[in-house]
């Protein structure tokens, strides 16, 4: 008998084990999120306007608690300029990270550079210090050099912290990467430049795809980086929500703010599967092309 | 000739970016052996001294800051490994639903952080004011939510070494007797150690380097290093924060390095023995 894998062979399944995870992902993480989407529809009182005067849980207070309002003052002009600014800083984030980035792990991946594992080490050693001491070290050489707060601060912050989640997946892809499509290509008689775009791109465009979910969507939250780096005319839209939940009657503006920014976050999330997907696909072809 | 020139400047270019990402904290481990209070000041370097350090170690804030920071890390990181290792293992056993416990545990992963971080916010409030929990924003709190965060990372080290193991192992396992929890447990778990060690310091350092989550969840009295260094920026931080960052960094550093000498040894050990 040719046993393949643990599972194949017995008939004792621990899958019990995952159950206390399971509970714990319904608890601390489903169930707030319905929490959100609950106190977007509250009023200012949010769940003590369900109890009247003397504490007590009234049904005609608690049809009454809920409302549209949250989601209309969401709408304002100044919330729907801070949510393009954002996506602005946010995709020119991940823009110049990808251009830093993806030549940096091309260099890393090549011949001779790919032997030293501690060189690529070096890119990445700051990822494991505290990112606002990080920030804070950046603040005073910008000073330094006179570069004030404000928006380009800001984005050099962005890139610096973000730098290496954009080269850590490229790396890895391009470092997973079989070479010998490269020399299939170059022995097949297309030069540097096309063996580039026809084969090591769409090869790696898995890795540059995961590279911009972990750089585009955290900027929205980045509101430390631009509360170290920026003016008051630099904000994200993370920073605009974490500020509404100093007073509880804000609460419920708050939350209808985090529920567009979760829409927003399965839309990426949405659009970036579609993409490896396709290029997955493309992957897939290039392979059975091989054979 | 022209393939030594493309060479010269791709090291001139990898040399160029590693400047750029380490030029902020050469700076600060510089200063932190400097008299003076600012950096970039009228008077430049000033004098040599260790006296940031020692202002540091007297910082009293400074300190419970970072004893709270190593306390939730630690803790949260423990409950992550623990609970993502058995999760791990359940999971690699699992045919229905996998696929929707998957789902759930790349939540967090991929949701925005702020989001998740108002999550728990009203999740404490709940608790408190609808449940009637004893359950108060603070340190304990912050583990729970901590450990949640990072949870998902130690699955995600863990499980794909569960597909590296050898099945023969623990079929001798129970050829030699063991029942298959008792097989489980001498047999597999601790063939898993490496991945649960690298699943704890992932978890580790992203709940040292937590500030989102942190700073809705950590009431009024608690702080962490992150959200002392921010609530503190517009108020004359001091100086001694430039000590801190270079302790950090120099622990991180050999940390890193002690770790990866293990490994590359352990991998020489192990292609020598083929």
């Amino acid at each position: 008998m040719k046993l393949k894998g643990i599972k194949k062979n017995n008939d004792f399944r621990p899958t019990f084990f995952a159950f206390p995870y399971l509970a714990i992902c319904i608890i601390f993480v489903v169930f707030p999120l319905m929490l959100v989407l609950f106190y977007a529809f509250l009023g200012p009182s949010g769940v003590n306007g369900f109890f009247d005067a003397n504490g007590k849980f009234s049904f005609e207070l608690f049809f009454n608690s809920f409302t549209f309002d949250n989601f209309v003052t969401v709408f304002t002009s100044e919330n729907l300029i801070l949510l393009l600014k954002t996506i602005g800083i946010a995709l020119l984030t991940t823009v110049i990270c990808l251009l830093i980035s993806y030549p940096t792990a091309l260099i890393l991946a090549s011949k001779p550079f790919n032997k030293y594992l501690i060189l690529a080490l070096l890119f990445i050693i700051p990822m494991w210090m505290n990112f606002v001491l990080r920030v804070i070290a950046l603040k005073s050489l910008l000073y330094m050099i006179g570069i004030e707060d404000g928006f380009t601060a800001t984005m050099i912050g962005m890139v610096y912290d973000f730098l290496p989640f954009m080269l850590l997946p490229i790396y890895t892809v391009l470092m997973d990467m079989d070479k010998s499509y490269k020399e299939a290509s170059t022995d097949l008689g297309a030069n540097n430049m096309t063996t580039f775009f026809k084969v090591t791109l769409p090869l790696s465009l898995k890795g540059i795809v995961s590279g911009i979910t972990m750089v585009f969507m955290p900027v929205f939250s980045a509101y430390a980086i631009t509360g170290m780096l920026g003016d008051t005319n630099t904000n994200v839209f993370g920073g605009k929500i974490d500020g509404l939940f100093v007073t509880p009657s804000t609460w419920g503006k708050g939350s209808a703010l985090s529920f567009v920014l979760l829409i927003l976050v399965f839309a990426t999330m949405l659009l970036g599967n579609l993409f490896s997907k396709r290029t997955a696909g493309a992957k897939a072809a290039a392979q059975g092309g091989a054979k | 000739m022209s393939k030594k020139i493309v060479l010269v400047f791709k090291w001139l270019f990898l040399a160029i970016v590693l400047a750029c990402i380490y030029l902020p904290i050469m700076l600060i481990i510089v200063y932190s052996f400097s008299s003076e209070r600012n950096i970039g000041g009228q008077n430049g370097f000033g004098s040599f001294t260790f006296s940031l350090y020692s202002r540091l170690f007297s910082n009293s804030s400074l300190m419970e800051a970072t004893r709270n920071t190593l306390i939730i890390g630690v803790v949260s990181a423990l409950l992550a490994t623990f609970i993502g290792t058995f999760t791990a293992v359940g999971l690699y056993y699992m045919r229905k639903g996998k696929k929707t416990v998957n789902f759930l545990s790349q939540i967090t992963v991929v949701n925005a952080e702020i989001v998740t971080a108002v999550g728990f916010f009203l999740l404490s409030i709940f608790l408190r004011d609808i449940v009637k929990l004893p359950v108060e924003k603070g340190m304990a709190w912050l583990i729970i939510a901590h450990t949640v965060i990072t949870t998902p990372y130690v699955i995600l080290t863990v499980g794909p070494r569960l597909n590296q193991l050898n099945p023969n192992l623990y079929e001798a396992g129970l050829d030699l007797g063991a029942g298959p929890m008792h097989s489980l447990f001498t047999v597999i778990m601790p063939q898993l150690i490496g991945g649960m060690v690298s699943g704890f310091a992932l978890a580790f350092t992203l709940s040292l380097d937590d500030f989102v989550v942190t700073n809705l969840n950590k009431g009024t009295n608690v702080n962490t290093i992150s959200t002392f260094v921010y609530a503190n920026l517009r108020r004359n931080l001091d100086p001694a924060i430039r000590a801190l960052s270079t302790i950090l960094f120099v622990v991180v550093l050999v940390v890193l390095i002690v770790f990866n000498i293990i490994k590359r040894n352990k991998e020489k050990s192990a292609s020598g023995s083929k």
